[in-house]
């Protein structure tokens, strides 16, 4: 390569309020306050964000995909977690 | 079950590849190519259309002309971004196509020479391009389909702005209509080889269409195309060059002339009309801009290194 | 004379001349989000100069928008020389961009209570866009001039060149005095000692430094332009000049 990119950045961008950030996108920046601007121009021109997070990409920790059965299975059989799980009689309001 | 045969059920089951996930390196690999192919398509696009920002002929055109390229420049963007994710970095993707090595469509090897090449970019080229890209929002990997469906959202109103200006200029002067009719004979047919080489030629199509990258055939788009083309073109009361088009009754569709092949393969090979002009202004732009890139990136270093002192002290 | 059509072309002017040159750098630039960024900026000048262009053409009564941008000859136009400069390197633009930014806000600032409703409605707008246009250049001066040793040259010879053309944001033209005597506008002189400081600020922590000498250009405002507005206008205006009359 000729020449390193400036650091990559993760983009989360809160629609409106009251919701919480999402993930949008990624772009390139030298520092963090570019990062933000640089936000703002590529993710926003449509007034899609009134709050912006950025994150340098290599902040981010992302679990192992390997480890997705030892994660997440063992919630399947925690069905009394759910209100679902439970017996009201129908009598019974406001619960 | 083996990781390949997890890969291929999350396939057939239209369940997304995501970036951590094991995937066959043939896979990444054509991904790899696909995507940044496409990236770096929307950038050397902007150059055709860029050619006329400076003489729009109002301001409103003006302003709506520099929003769609702009708009290219972040598809182009939002492109790199997904590619990353498979562990090309954007900066080499960038050297290969300054270099000559990575391909982007040949259409923007085709010059501007006229205000209604921005008319007909917008209507045939973009309208091409939507055809092309809407499917893409399903394509198997999610990174990719994630930045389609936010290029699709704002491709849509680059057509619209195309044939807004087609529309001026039909219903204008004589010199105008002469303008329209001149840029469609133009451009309709580079526009046709947007959607690459006949299935039976097409080295690429088996296997993208097998992992879902690609949803349908590039015969299939092209059809596609010419049918959904020909009404407006009749709308704006243009002709499309193709003296063989006319409409099948049997396959409820146009039938239409051959593309000539041997134009398509002599531009992808680098002998169309601007294809050294718009690599010579894309590495301009690159070499031009290192002093700046290295600029920022050694001032956040000091900036950092002093916040760190500032913090230890 | 009608000042305030005057002053409203001058103001349209600005915009319209120094968008057009930040419209030379799109498909250009040197990173895909700095393209985007001063795209953003283009776009916001052309529109402040869509706006300015008709409430021009209000309040002449018989020109549009687009004749009076598209239509002008040079003598007519009535833009600052510092914003027809060409654009040169990152630098230059940046130069250039900068020193009228500062000058920008402090306008839009006072426009905010002129007694010209139309004036006063167009700055509430302007006066957000053009605060972000101060935020990002400067930002890009201290990154230039506190960047690399070739980084702080470029920066500082452009800061060197642009000067001489600095002068004439504040010397009142007949017009500007005419409506800072009615109370319309504030006259530009009274910008004169905020800039020098907010620059200075800017400048100091870029570690760069002002010219000395007075900035001395100006006639812009009077239609007395560099040799660079005629081809800009050649360039803009060859449509509509090859082939009048036509809608588009």
């Amino acid at each position: 390569m000729s020449q390193k990119d400036w650091p990559l950045w993760e983009v989360f961008i809160r629609s409106r309020q009251g919701l919480d950030h999402k993930h949008v996108g990624s772009l390139h920046a030298a520092d963090a306050r570019m990062a933000m601007e640089n936000a703002r121009d590529v993710y926003t021109r449509r007034l899609e964000g009134v709050s912006i997070w950025v994150v340098e990409s290599k902040n981010i920790h992302a679990s192992n995909p390997d480890e997705a059965a030892q994660f997440y299975d063992p919630a399947e059989d925690k069905a009394y977690r759910h209100p679902t799980f439970y017996n009201v009689p129908d009598d019974i309001e406001h619960m | 079950m083996t990781n390949e045969e997890i890969f291929e059920k999350k396939i057939q089951d239209d369940v997304r590849i995501e970036p951590k996930d094991w995937m066959p390196e043939a896979y990444r690999k054509t991904l790899i190519r696909q995507i940044s192919q496409h990236a770096h398509s929307e950038v050397v696009g902007m150059l055709p259309e860029a050619n006329w920002i400076t003489r729009a002929p109002t301001l409103r055109r003006k302003a709506t002309l520099l929003a769609k390229v702009q708009d290219e420049a972040g598809h182009g963007l939002y492109l790199y971004s997904a590619m990353e994710t498979l562990g090309m970095p954007r900066a080499q993707a960038i050297d290969d196509l300054l270099s000559g090595k990575a391909k982007y469509s040949s259409i923007f090897n085709y010059p501007t020479l006229s205000w209604a090449d921005m008319g007909t970019i917008g209507w045939l080229v973009d309208g091409a391009a939507i055809l092309n890209q809407v499917p893409l929002c399903r394509t198997s990997y999610g990174p990719y389909a994630r930045a389609m469906v936010r290029v699709c959202k704002e491709e849509s109103f680059h057509q619209r702005q195309g044939f807004e200006i087609m529309q001026s200029l039909s219903q204008g002067s004589a010199e105008q209509k002469a303008m329209a009719q001149d840029a469609i004979n133009r451009w309709w047919w580079p526009t046709l080889m947007m959607f690459g080489p006949r299935d039976a030629e097409s080295g690429n199509t088996e296997l993208s269409m097998k992992w879902r990258i690609k949803r349908f055939t590039n015969d299939e788009l092209r059809q596609k195309f010419v049918d959904m083309m020909v009404p407006q073109a009749q709308h704006l009361g243009l002709s499309i060059p193709d003296p063989r088009l006319k409409w099948n009754e049997e396959k409820k569709g146009y039938d239409f002339g051959d593309v000539d092949w041997n134009e398509f393969w002599k531009v992808v090979k680098g002998q169309g009309p601007c294809n050294k002009q718009r690599l010579e202004a894309r590495n301009k732009a690159h070499d031009q801009g290192a002093w700046v890139r290295e600029a920022a990136a050694a001032y956040a270093e000091k900036r950092a290194k002093r916040a760190q002192l500032g913090a230890s002290a | 004379m009608n000042t305030l059509l005057d002053y409203t072309l001058h103001l349209a002017d600005n915009q319209l001349i120094l968008g057009q040159r930040l419209c030379e750098w799109c498909g250009h630039n040197f990173v895909l989000e700095q393209d985007i960024a001063m795209s953003n900026i283009a776009l916001d000048l052309i529109g402040q100069a869509r706006s300015y262009y008709q409430y021009a053409a209000k309040l002449d009564g018989k020109n549009t928008e687009d004749e009076l941008a598209m239509l002008r000859g040079e003598r007519d136009y009535k833009n600052l020389l510092l914003l027809e400069l060409p654009n040169g390197d990152f630098a230059e633009t940046l130069a250039r961009q900068f020193f009228y930014d500062v000058f920008h806000l402090l306008q839009m600032e006072d426009h905010l209570t002129s007694s010209d409703e139309s004036l006063r409605a167009i700055a509430e707008k302007a006066v957000k866009e053009v605060r972000y246009h101060v935020t990002w250049s400067s930002e890009w001066m201290i990154r230039l001039g506190d960047g690399t040793t070739e980084s702080h040259t470029r920066i500082q010879k452009a800061v060197n060149k642009a000067w001489m053309w600095t002068g004439e944001m504040f010397k009142a033209s007949a017009f500007e005095g005419d409506l800072a005597s009615k109370k319309i506008i504030s006259d530009p002189k009274q910008f004169k000692l905020s800039w020098d400081q907010r620059v200075q600020a800017i400048l100091s922590e870029a570690t760069l430094k002002l010219p000395l000498e007075e900035p001395y250009q100006q006639g812009g405002k009077d239609g007395i332009h560099t040799e660079h507005l005629g081809f800009i206008l050649a360039e803009m205006q060859s449509l509509q000049r090859t082939y009048p009359g036509l809608s588009w």
